[in-house]
This record gives structure tokens, C-alpha cells and sequence, in this order.
């Protein structure tokens, strides 16, 4: 365990940024999102949670895939290339660490998805505690301790002090090259912080959701039930939820004419949008009822369904504070357990 | 003079009114909207209903009258549901809206596009102090909320109390307030057929104060200040999506024929593009109920797209608020052969 | 050293020209062998109230410098009321444009009749000079545009 005074991180980040790229927390216009961090840009660690997740480090919002070019007759085709530069992703709290494993569900299974497995080794995640989970949290309902978080160092940050605990051997590594500006330090004040954020985390008006009747075998009993009709209903079917969500992880793939050539490119899709999936017949899910059941599906039958029942939600509680109707994941699954008690107690009744 | 159907009977309307005084609006109109869904003169009510969150109530359906124990009014209720009302009129029956006075400029306007039908609603016009952003208390550093009190602004309550995870917190009402509420329209409401509760104008800035002050900045400087703001956009449609006069069928940035489609964010160019035609397809429609800047996750002042087209019109073409009045022709849909020419932004210098 | 510097900005200049008016009026400046730079370049339209703000801020995204909408004086448009609702239209649009901190030189609106070859030979001179003057275009490109 090692720690670094509050007022040094500047220092500490300058000298990440000497070797490799820097993505933390940044203000712009009062929001906060992951940025690279150059010497003007106000870092903001005391921010919960960044609007957008840092998803984006590993499956950016919009990438090229490769570029045609025509040249007379001649056309040529340059893939991207892969990332070759080491980077550093600061201040990554516990539920984001997870969003990242549940990505690597999809991108690293077969085929693998070279461009995000080239970021991925080239990350060095340095993960740091919530200091005050906020209403919106739940991660814990998803077994996360964000007292606790994973990923290559781990720290916590503790009144003036930040701490700092190497996880894994990129952890290490990372730790060597910034060890003259740490110091040594005892586990008591970060035993004593983890017992108070875990102890908020229990006070947390969602920490004890239940997600009985969820998961792979679900798949019946939720796709057909009517609650959805009932739902889905103040549904703008924008794409926030999905956009903000460092899960979601559905992508469209388009050709752009630059003029000269055609870049195809990726970018995030949305299961709220019309034209989500849509193929040359058309589009297999024709109503709004039908693109917002695909989303709640989606996390909590068809992920654990193909993933051992790990659900695609970290509980980061993103979309509960970004949806513009109130309608989230949250109200989903309580909606769901309310309607089962009620049937439930209804059938006893003599 | 707004269009008013009065229903009740003066004599009705005074002792409705008497013991109305002691009741929140919310009670009044959960009671009217029992009252109404009883004699069958709705067939739903189109409200807000209790969200997750003390500060997130959710535009709701009502068919029952047991279903409206759940009905919620408060300062919480910004979302407009005008929009909601195209869907709406496309159902069985009448439904009963709730409509604050700026919501009421989104309808009147719709229905001058012919988008809903004053047929099939039964309008509310329900009371409006002033509505809360819940991100100007969070940005107050108000964080872990439990609950709040005083959402229900009243003559003599004019703080929020809030508990938190990490204690109680107070901050004032109107430090709060969306932006949209520091320029009020005003409290009358622009087409009703009955009112429930009371309204206050809480207009305490110039409307154009904000376009103005980018105006006389350098267009070097005014480029670099949405280069930044735009920056954000994560093209989620959020702004769009919500908006009222926002209503086409098939949107442009939704067509597969369209290369710079809508969900790319791959160039700063496409922000732009996006924001620059969102608000001018609805300049001259826009009533300015300042729904995409609440809506947007990003923050965005989106508003001051659609007010600087707003402060144009007004300049070139002579005052204009959109849902003021039924006329059937806008000031992009008329012309007066005397009209400026397009060269006067560049003489404006 | 500057002359060559000069020559190597050559501005691309997009034209929407109203079918009826300015269009014939080109043809005109044509046949009277006026001559005007061949930066720029003519998309017909059938009225100048065709011209879709999109389309403006398309020409600019493709790498165009400067767009200008040329159409019939008001009161002579061929559908009667066209070019008035395009003028108030691309009024609105060219200050919004200038708002965001587009040079408010790039745009511009001309009523060019049939019979004007000269007027048309002489404004596209002139505009071209002017977007000489303000540069290349990098507020409004699409960066994937630009050919490196």
C-alpha cells in the first residue's frame, strides 16, 4: 500500500503522461467526462460518476475501420491501425471496471474483436473508490464493491491523501515508474474507508433490489408479459440511456463518402432507434414497445442466457439519472417484482 | 384572449374554488380527473405519476381512478406533455392533459399544424410556480438524496429542504429553477378547459440576455464557445425526441439514405450539422419551452439555438411567439415583399 | 514567393442558381463571353426556395469555401412566391451561421435575372475575391473530407 498527497497528484500525473497517454476525469462546461489529461484541463476525481461511461477507451463512439481510396482506376483499402501506445485510464470507479469484463464478453470471444483487444492491452486501469455512493447507485445488487474496486491499481481517496494499491503485474509496473512519488503506507485508513463506504452502500435506496425472476431462464415468462405495454409508454426512444451505459455494446456499421474514397467506420447503435438492426427486408422490431423490451432483455435474460448468467448491468445507475421520462432499469425490475408479489399473494388467497 | 371552454357554472366554479383553496393542486386534480374519468367524459389522463426518485416523476397514463393514488404534482413536473399528446389524439376518447402555461404554447401550436386534435383532449391548465432542476441542486453538491420537501412552491415555502446520505441540506427555490422558468411567459395559459391552482410569473432575466452576449463576442470566440458546448454531444436524440414541435413522422437524421446519419458523433462537423437543422427546422414553431435543454445528458444550452432564430424573427420580421395565437401562417410560411436581404448579417458585421 | 503562396488557395465555390433566372443568366454571361473564375461551380435548381439549408452546410462539410444562392429578383420568381420565402430562410440560416462563428462572408444571397449576364459575371468575380480573402474553409469541413 502505498499513498500520495492530494495536492502531488498534478505531479504524478505529469509524469504518467511522459510515457503514456492519460484518460481521467476532465470538466468541460460543468459536465464530467474521461478525457486525456494535458496541463490545462481541470481533473475532477471527486465527480461519482462521469456522464458518458470510459467506455469509450476501449469501444470509442466512432471509429474507422478503413479507408478506400481511388486513385484513376486504382482503388486501394487501408485498414486502421491497431493501438500501439500505452495508456492509462485514471479514476475508473468499481461498477465502470466491470463494464469493461462484460465487453470483453463480447469482444474477446471468438471472433475477436481486434481493435478492442489491441486497447485493451495497452490499458492500465487505475481504478478508485466511491467515496459517497450517491441514490442512483446499486451496484452491489450486481455482487460489485465499489469499496473495493478491481483493476490494475486500486485507490482510494481519503481527505487529503490519495491511496494506492498494486493489483496486478501492469499495476506493478505502473506503480514502479511513479514509486519516488509515493510513499509507504499503513492498510488502516483504507480498511476504516472501506467499512464506511459499505456501510452508505447498505443505507442506499436501491442496494437491496432483487433480481429473482430474472436471468437466462426468464426468457418466456418476461418477453411475454404485458408490463411492458405499460412501461415502455413515456419512452422518448432517444438513445440516452444506451449512450451513457458502459455496457451497452451494440454498434452499426457505415460507409462514409469522403469525396475521394469511403471510410467505413463504427459507431454506437441504439436499440431505441428505428432503424436499429434494420435489414434489407426491413426491420425485425417495428414498435417502441418491442425496442424498449430489447434493452431490459437484453441485460437480464439474453446476456446470462449466453454468458454463464452474468447480467450486462453494473448498477452504475447512469440511466436512472439521465433519462429524460424516469424510465430505467430500475423501474423495470421493481415494476417486474411488484407485479409477481401481487400475483403471488393474489394466488394464496383462499 | 385564450380560447377558454368553461364547463362549470360560475356558482360551481366559486364553491369549487372555496374549497379548493385548503387542497394542493395535486389533490384537485386527482379529485376533478376521478370526477371526470367516473362520467366518462375522459377515457385516460395523461399526468405525471410518483418516479423512482423523489426528484423524477414520470409522464403517466391514468385509466383508473385507483391508479391515480399514484398521480403526482410538483415542482418536479417539468416535462412538457404536449408531445405526448400526437399519440394521444390517435387513441379512443377523450384524454385529460395536464398542461402548465408554457405547455399550453406547444399545444396551441400543434394544433395549428394539425398534429393533435382539440377533440380528443380535455385540457387541464394546471398551476405553475416555477419547475426544479435537479441538476443545478446536484451541482450545488447536494448528492445522496433521500428526499425532498417544499417541491410544492408555496407563498411561504420557498426553500427546499433536502435529506441526504451525508446529512440535511437546505438550498433557495428559485437558485434552482430550470432556465427556462427565469424567462416565464407568464402565467395565463394560452388554451384550457379549466384551470386548477395557481400560477406565478418567475421571470427575473432578459430572454436574450445569453444570445446576446455571444453575439458580441469575436466569431473567433463564438466558434471556439460551441465548438466546446457541442463538443459534449453524444447524439443520443434526446433533444429532438422530446421536443413538441419536433413531430415529423421520419426524421431526416434517421434516414439510412442520409450518409452523415444521426448516431455517427464521428466528426465535430456532424454536431453541428445536427444542431444547426434541429433548430431550424422548428424556427418560427419553436415556442421555446427550453425542453432540449432539460433533456439533454450532456448539459448543452441547446436553447440558445432556437432563441437566437426566436430573436431574429422578432428582429426581422417583427415580434413572434410561436402558440400565441392560432394563425395559420408562421413567419418562415409569410413574407412581406420588403423583407430583408440575407446580405444584412454580413453589413451587421 | 507570394504570388505563388496566392496561387496556391484556389477557393471551391458552390452555386445554386434558380432554373428560370440566374441559370440563363449564367448561360448569358456565357454567351457574351464574360468570364468569371472556374472555382466556381453551378447546381441548378428548380427555384432558389428549393435550396435546403441542408444542402448549404452539405457543400461546406464536402470542402466548398463559399456558397452562394442565386435566384430571381422578388416579385419575378417563376412560381411566384419562391425566392421570398428563400430570402427570409437563408436570412435566418446565414445569421445562424455567423452566430456559431462561421465567417458571415461565406454565404451570400444574389437576385440575378435572365437578362443579367453581367451582374452574373460580376458577382462571382466579386465573391470569389472575397473568399480568397477569408481563406480555406475549416469551420464548417468534415475532416474525413479533406484528401491527404
Amino acid at each position: 500500500m502505498y499513498k500520495i498527497a492530494k495536492k502531488d497528484l498534478p505531479a504524478l500525473f505529469r509524469r504518467i503522461a511522459a510515457g503514456k497517454e492519460l484518460y481521467l476525469p476532465l470538466e468541460n462546461g460543468g459536465q464530467v467526462n474521461f478525457g486525456v489529461w494535458d496541463e490545462g484541463g481541470s481533473v475532477s476525481l471527486d465527480t461519482l460518476k462521469t456522464v458518458k461511461s470510459p467506455k469509450d477507451a476501449f469501444f470509442p463512439q466512432s471509429e474507422t475501420l478503413y479507408t478506400c481510396r481511388r486513385d484513376g482506376k486504382n482503388l486501394s483499402v487501408d485498414p486502421e491501425a491497431l493501438q500501439e501506445q500505452e495508456f492509462v485510464l485514471f479514476g475508473v470507479k468499481a461498477c465502470d471496471v466491470r463494464g469493461f469484463e462484460i465487453l470483453d464478453q463480447v469482444f474477446l470471444a471468438d471472433p475477436v474483436d481486434t481493435f478492442y483487444e489491441a486497447r485493451r492491452a495497452h490499458a492500465t486501469i487505475v481504478s478508485l473508490a466511491c467515496h459517497e455512493p450517491e441514490e442512483t447507485c446499486f451496484c452491489n445488487v450486481f455482487d460489485i464493491d465499489c469499496a473495493a474496486p478491481a483493476g490494475d491499481v486500486a485507490s482510494w481517496s481519503i481527505g487529503e491523501t490519495l491511496y494506492w494499491k498494486p493489483l496486478t503485474q501492469k499495476g506493478e509496473a505502473l506503480t514502479e515508474a511513479v514509486k519516488d512519488l509515493l510513499a509507504q503506507a499503513q492498510e488502516e485508513p483504507v480498511e476504516s474507508e472501506k467499512n464506511s463506504i459499505r456501510a452508505i452502500v447498505e443505507k442506499l435506496p436501491y442496494s437491496h433490489l432483487s433480481l429473482e425472476g430474472w436471468g437466462g431462464g426468464a426468457l418466456e415468462e418476461a418477453f411475454d408479459s404485458p408490463l411492458w405495454e405499460e412501461l415502455y409508454k413515456p419512452c422518448l426512444a432517444c438513445g440516452t440511456c444506451t449512450f451513457v451505459c458502459p455496457t451497452c455494446q451494440c454498434y452499426d456499421i457505415k460507409d462514409y463518402d469522403t469525396g475521394h474514397g469511403v471510410q467505413r467506420y463504427r459507431c454506437w447503435d441504439s436499440c431505441m432507434y428505428s432503424d436499429f438492426t434494420m435489414m434489407a427486408h426491413g426491420n425485425n422490431r417495428t414498435s417502441q414497445m418491442q425496442r424498449f423490451r430489447q434493452r431490459f432483455m437484453h441485460k437480464l435474460v439474453y446476456f446470462p442466457a449466453n454468458n454463464d448468467g452474468i447480467y450486462s448491468c453494473v448498477g452504475c445507475g447512469r440511466c436512472v439519472e439521465k433519462c429524460p421520462s424516469a424510465l430505467h432499469i430500475v423501474k423495470v425490475i421493481k415494476t417486474f417484482a411488484e407485479a409477481s408479489k401481487s400475483k403471488h399473494t393474489g394466488g394464496e388467497q383462499p | 384572449m385564450p380560447e377558454c371552454v368553461k364547463t362549470m357554472s360560475q356558482a360551481e366554479r366559486e364553491i369549487h374554488l372555496m374549497t379548493a383553496q385548503q387542497q394542493t393542486t395535486q389533490t384537485q386534480v386527482v379529485n376533478r380527473a376521478k370526477e371526470l374519468l367516473a362520467d366518462g367524459t375522459v377515457a385516460r389522463v395523461l399526468g405525471w405519476k410518483a418516479g423512482e426518485l423523489p426528484y423524477a416523476p414520470q409522464p403517466a397514463y391514468f385509466e383508473k381512478e385507483e391508479d391515480l393514488e399514484e398521480f403526482v404534482y410538483n415542482g418536479f413536473c417539468g416535462a412538457n406533455l404536449s408531445k405526448y399528446m400526437i399519440e394521444a389524439s390517435k387513441l379512443d376518447g377523450k384524454t385529460l392533459v395536464c398542461l402548465k402555461p408554457c405547455d399550453t404554447y406547444s399545444f396551441r401550436q400543434l394544433m395549428k399544424e394539425h398534429r393533435v386534435d382539440r377533440e380528443k383532449a380535455y385540457i387541464i391548465g394546471v398551476g405553475c410556480k416555477g419547475k426544479l432542476d435537479i441538476e443545478k441542486i446536484k451541482a450545488q453538491g447536494i448528492k445522496g438524496i433521500q428526499s425532498i420537501q417544499g417541491a410544492e412552491r408555496t407563498d411561504d415555502a420557498d426553500t427546499l429542504t433536502i435529506q441526504t446520505l451525508y446529512g440535511e441540506r437546505t438550498c433557495a427555490y428559485a437558485d434552482v429553477m430550470l432556465e427556462r422558468c427565469h424567462v416565464c411567459k407568464g402565467k395565463e395559459h394560452m388554451i384550457f378547459d379549466e384551470l386548477i391552482g395557481e400560477s406565478r410569473d418567475t421571470k427575473d432575466r432578459d430572454r436574450f440576455a445569453q444570445v446576446k452576449e455571444i453575439e458580441a463576442m469575436t466569431p473567433g470566440e463564438r466558434f471556439a464557445f460551441f465548438q466546446k458546448e457541442l463538443s459534449r454531444c453524444i447524439r443520443c436524440n434526446a433533444c429532438r425526441n422530446v421536443c413538441p414541435a419536433c413531430s415529423c413522422r421520419k426524421c431526416v437524421f434517421d434516414s439510412s439514405q442520409f450518409d452523415s446519419a444521426q448516431k455517427a458523433n464521428a466528426d465535430p462537423f456532424e454536431e453541428k450539422m445536427f444542431h444547426i437543422i434541429r433548430a431550424f427546422h422548428v424556427a418560427g414553431r419553436c415556442t421555446d419551452c427550453g425542453e432540449c435543454s432539460r433533456v439533454c445528458p450532456q448539459g448543452i444550452p441547446l436553447h440558445l439555438f432556437n432563441r437566437k432564430f426566436i430573436k431574429d424573427i422578432n428582429e426581422f420580421y417583427g415580434e413572434y411567439q410561436a402558440g400565441a395565437d392560432l394563425e395559420p401562417r408562421g413567419p418562415l410560411t409569410s413574407y412581406v415583399f420588403e423583407d430583408v436581404e440575407p446580405g444584412i448579417v454580413a453589413e451587421r458585421g | 514567393m507570394s504570388i505563388e503562396a496566392k496561387e496556391e488557395f484556389r477557393p471551391k465555390i458552390v452555386a445554386f442558381c434558380c432554373n428560370w433566372c440566374s441559370y440563363a443568366g449564367a448561360d448569358l454571361a456565357g454567351s457574351s463571353r464574360l468570364s468569371y473564375p472556374a472555382d466556381v461551380k453551378i447546381i441548378r435548381v428548380p427555384c432558389s426556395c428549393r435550396v435546403n439549408p441542408m444542402f448549404i452546410l452539405r457543400a461546406f462539410e464536402k470542402g466548398a469555401d463559399g456558397v452562394i444562392i442565386c435566384g430571381c429578383h422578388p416579385g419575378d420568381c417563376h412560381y411566384t412566391t419562391g425566392n421570398f420565402y428563400a430570402r427570409r430562410r437563408m436570412t435566418l440560416l446565414f445569421s445562424m451561421l455567423d452566430f456559431i462563428g462561421v465567417e458571415s462572408g461565406r454565404t451570400r444571397v444574389e437576385w440575378v435575372s435572365a437578362a443579367e449576364g453581367v451582374k452574373f459575371s460580376a458577382t462571382m468575380n466579386e465573391f470569389v475575391e472575397k473568399i480568397r480573402s477569408l481563406g480555406k474553409n475549416v469551420r464548417l469541413e468534415d475532416l474525413r473530407c479533406q484528401n491527404v
